[in-house]
């Protein structure tokens, strides 16, 4: 207990970089979830991670169904990486996992970055990135405090008891 | 197990101070946890507890998101009332398990 608490995170800087829905949400809930402790939180969203605050693609973000051997179907069967490629397979099985996080109460994309916003979370695009992917600045959330470099980020992740995150 | 005395009452709480009977809490008690946690209660705030302990007393798993949609105040309010780790120190000061939500 003690152990614990002689060195307590004061900061998290998440950096995420994938847009497939379980490594954004691996970002949100560690964001939220700091917020929630009252941790100092930034969220750096870059390369694919964009989607996740791009306001057309952001709440209907899907998980690849090719290539990911802890696929399972409901009740345990793996999905084989043949029939993960057929046409719809990854719509359905996204939009099964989404419904499946809304019952137990995990906000969808949008909401939770109000949330993160409402707590006092701030949350940051990569400005290399969306040169690369040519986004506007209106394509994006809201809730993007800034546009910011990577040099930037580094100012902002500073500081004694911070800790970088790479989902 | 330990003990704490609030408003001349001694209540069971558990190591980290929650409470380990609900049952033993009054608005009075609250106030003092409350200025403990460095908060001072206002209706708004006692209209929160209340919203927290019948959550809790009907089996409700408690999130943040919860709270956005109960209607008594918007999460950034919540956040500015309970200042720190909100859900943590809202459930310490209503008397009820700290709650194990990640969302």
């Amino acid at each position: 207990m003690s152990e614990k608490n002689d060195y307590p995170v004061k900061k998290v800087s998440i950096i995420c970089a994938k847009g497939a829905l379980e490594d954004v949400y691996a970002a949100l809930v560690m964001g939220n979830g700091a917020v929630m402790e009252g941790i100092e939180t930034n969220l750096f969203f870059t390369f694919f991670g964009l989607e996740a605050i791009m306001t057309k693609y952001q709440d209907h973000l899907h998980t690849g169904t090719v290539g990911n051997p802890a696929m399972r179907l409901p009740g345990g069967a793996r999905l084989p990486t043949m029939l993960g490629g057929l046409p719809g397979m990854e719509s359905m099985v996204s939009k099964m996992m989404r419904k499946g996080m809304d019952e137990l109460d995990i906000p969808g994309v949008s909401e939770f970055l109000e949330l993160i916003d409402a707590g006092g979370g701030k949350i940051y695009a990569c400005k290399l990135a969306i040169d690369m992917f040519k986004v506007k600045k209106e394509d994006l959330n809201e809730y993007v405090s800034d546009i910011i470099t990577i040099g930037e980020f580094y100012e902002k992740a500073g500081g004694e008891g911070s800790h970088i995150i790479f989902t | 197990m330990a003990q704490k005395t609030y408003a001349g009452v001694t209540v069971e709480v558990n190591e980290e101070g929650y409470f380990t009977d609900p049952s033993q809490w009054t608005p009075e008690i609250a106030k003092e946890i409350a200025a403990e946690e460095g908060v001072e209660l206002t209706d708004k705030h006692f209209e929160m507890l209340e919203y927290l302990r019948n959550k809790f007393n009907s089996g409700d798993a408690l999130s943040i998101r919860g709270i956005n949609k109960s209607g008594i105040v918007d999460v950034k309010t919540f956040y500015g009332m309970f200042p720190g780790a909100p859900l943590k120190k809202s459930t310490k000061i209503a008397g009820i398990p700290k709650p194990s939500s990640c969302v």
